[in-house]
């Protein structure tokens, strides 16, 4: 959120339209969250902002990976099936290592190691695959979240893989803990927020990205070293897909075949309703952010209330999916009544 | 297509020759089922594969071919290699879904095979010989009942259902017909999937709605772990009880020690594929008419009885 107020205050290219470019996702954050507080006070409650922050974390800091993906030109479509199958050989690794390590942090510690190899790992190899072996990001990582998603099935045996629970306690903390009363997952998201917005906003790597996405040819005759960079968009992301796996794995202690299906689509839904462009070229970790918050409180209101059929829970966010992003894209100032406001 | 039926013919008038043929003839059972996708499945997959050792163990002549499938397509596709390939006798299938699949598996039993249906039935009546299922009503209404010995008037409970499905219908619909006129509250129900970090979500959500939950249905074991998890969190472990179903080894272990948390369980158990393989292999075996339904019981499992559904090998 630090992220967003930064974008906020950039100067404005365009005259009128700008500010629902930047502003669109926040506005309808907001509105969310009115429609939200009508109809069930219990919404604003400390207890269920802290959930509903809490929750968005995993999407969140999936997302903000995703940004640079996506912004470079790229997709990554095995990120759901990499969470799975990362907790899934976190959780082995530390079951194995109660033995000789004890139940305490060191075994905590090993297996974020674990974590953080394989994100890297996974990601390097999506990365790879696309720029050197030239295969179409799409299939890459659609190849990619099918052998995840089975090695996780494999692990587990078809059921489900459980952290020990002697561990747990040690553990535990890192999802429900909090300090100062803002909840780890939370400062955690924050924190890879903004480092992720100085990445895509301030540095020379972030300026490539967005050249790559939206010319590659020119940017590559720019002397700009495509492939590593592309390379290293599909690395960030595994990263963070590591350490949103680092913090889910305390939750419910267990990995298997049916952790993390769909977030691919959230991740994508979440960076899209940011304002980020599918097509590449142009990114926004701030609007990310409030993508990610942004889906996990249609699903909590959803929750909150019984006034809509449990059946049409789907349309209910897609619908508000859509409307986001028609919101963000400005195109409120296509419709009469606004121009003439205006004028 | 006809040399199929003359094969699958030989075999069947083998058997029907006795038991020295038989011997002679290898008999082949097709066992086709849903991939481990999630924690029941996975449950599934390992109680056949359990009874598939145990079965080929005790009987040398038996030959029994296990494919999972994931998703109704894949299935309908299975059949046909089980029939073509692997010239099975007999099927054993639980289907993906039953309207997908009711023609596919009508062509097998053209063929001449002896069909066992489990679980999901075929939307055509008439066409299995044998049908082996848990009993989703059954699963509501014991459900209910515990509720009903446990709380009353006034009381409040919130439910959390599987997926929007006919067996989840009419699991929610036998147990709201149940505690009908009972005067307990059903504070609102939502779907959690059958997953846990839903059950989980869900939870958290009607915590910080309900102020006042005296019981909680959540229809499902993988269900209820993601609600313990969101209860103990809210710290509101004295004020509540937790249902699930199924007969997941944690659950039952929780039953088993004299969780209050979670007093009991209702089975609706994965090992129903043992007992449909079972059963049609006792058709070539044993020399008693095998057709008809058999429909499981949904127990209820209580501390005293827990152990008697207790598999700590099972995936589930």
């Amino acid at each position: 959120m630090t992220a967003q107020a930064h974008e906020g205050v950039k100067p404005a290219k365009k005259r009128f339209r700008i500010d629902y470019h930047t502003f669109g996702p926040l506005v309808a954050l907001i509105a969310l969250c009115i429609l939200g507080f009508a109809l069930n006070p219990a919404f604003a409650s400390e207890g269920n902002i802290a959930n509903l922050l809490t929750r968005s974390a995993f999407i969140g800091i999936i997302a903000v990976g995703a940004t640079f993906v996506i912004t470079a030109g790229g997709i990554d479509l095995s990120v759901g099936s990499m969470a799975a199958v990362i907790s899934g050989v976190m959780i082995i690794v530390m079951n194995a290592a109660i033995e000789t390590l004890g139940t305490g942090i060191p075994t905590v510690l090993l297996g974020c190691a674990a974590s953080v190899l394989l994100g890297l790992a996974a990601g390097f190899l999506n990365g790879f695959m696309t720029t050197k072996g030239k295969i179409e990001a799409f299939i890459v990582t659609l190849g990619t979240m099918g052998i995840f998603r089975s090695l996780v099935t494999y692990f587990a045996d078809g059921g489900t893989l459980s952290l020990a629970f002697d561990i747990r306690d040690a553990y535990r903390p890192v999802y429900y803990g909090n300090v100062l009363g803002i909840p780890v997952p939370v400062l955690v998201f924050a924190l890879v927020a903004l480092l992720g917005w100085v990445l895509l906003n301030r540095t020379a790597f972030g300026r490539y990205c967005m050249a790559i996405g939206s010319n590659e040819t020119v940017a590559r005759y720019s002397a700009i070293k495509v492939d590593r960079v592309k390379t290293l968009t599909y690395v960030i992301q595994g990263l963070c897909v590591s350490i949103a796996t680092i913090i889910y794995v305390p939750r419910l202690g267990s990995a298997s075949s049916s952790t993390g299906v769909l977030w691919e689509l959230e991740a994508i839904a979440a960076v899209i309703i940011g304002g980020t462009m599918l097509k590449g070229g142009y990114g926004r970790i701030g609007g990310t952010v409030i993508g990610a918050i942004m889906l996990t409180t249609i699903g909590n209101i959803l929750n909150l209330t019984d006034i809509i059929s449990n059946y049409l829970n789907g349309a209910v966010q897609g619908v508000i999916i859509i409307a986001a992003v028609w919101l963000q894209r400005g195109n409120l100032g296509h419709l009469n009544i606004f121009r003439k406001a205006k004028g | 297509m006809r040399t199929l039926k003359l094969i699958a013919g030989a075999a069947l008038c083998s058997v029907a020759l006795g038991v020295t043929a038989a011997a002679a003839q290898e008999i082949t059972i097709g066992v086709s089922i849903p991939a481990a996708t999630h924690g029941w499945a996975g449950g599934l997959n390992w109680h056949a594969e359990q009874a598939m050792a145990r079965i080929e163990e005790a009987n040398p002549d038996i030959d029994i071919v296990l494919i999972a499938a994931d998703g109704p397509a894949q299935q309908a596709n299975d059949l046909e290699d089980l029939i073509s390939i692997h010239q099975i006798d007999a099927l054993v299938v639980l289907p993906f879904e039953s309207e997908p699949l009711t023609d596919p598996v009508r062509m097998v039993k053209e063929s001449g095979v002896f069909v066992t249906v489990v679980d999901r039935g075929l939307s055509q009546e008439g066409i299995e010989d044998v049908y082996v299922a848990g009993n989703n009503t059954a699963l509501g209404t014991v459900s209910g009942e515990y509720f009903l010995s446990r709380l009353g008037e006034g009381d409040n409970i919130v439910i959390l259902r599987g997926i929007p499905t006919v067996i989840d219908d009419e699991r929610f619909n036998a147990f709201m017909e149940t505690i009908e006129g009972s005067g307990i509250n059903v504070l609102d129900n939502q779907y959690a999937n059958w997953n846990r970090d839903d059950g989980f979500e869900v939870m958290q959500d009607f915590l910080s709605r309900f102020p006042d939950i005296d019981g909680v249905w959540a229809q499902d074991d993988d269900i209820a772990l993601g609600v313990i998890e969101a209860v103990r969190q809210a710290g509101r472990e004295d004020e509540l009880f937790i249902v699930g179903g199924a007969g997941m080894k944690e659950i039952i272990q929780m039953v088993m020690e004299g969780s209050e948390l979670v007093p009991v369980d209702v089975l609706y158990p994965p090992a129903m594929i043992a007992t449909a393989m079972d059963v049609t292999v006792s058709h070539f075996t044993s020399n008693g008419p095998v057709s008809g339904e058999y429909i499981l019981g949904a127990p209820l499992i209580t501390p005293e009885n827990a152990e008697d559904y207790y598999f700590p090998d099972s995936t589930f």
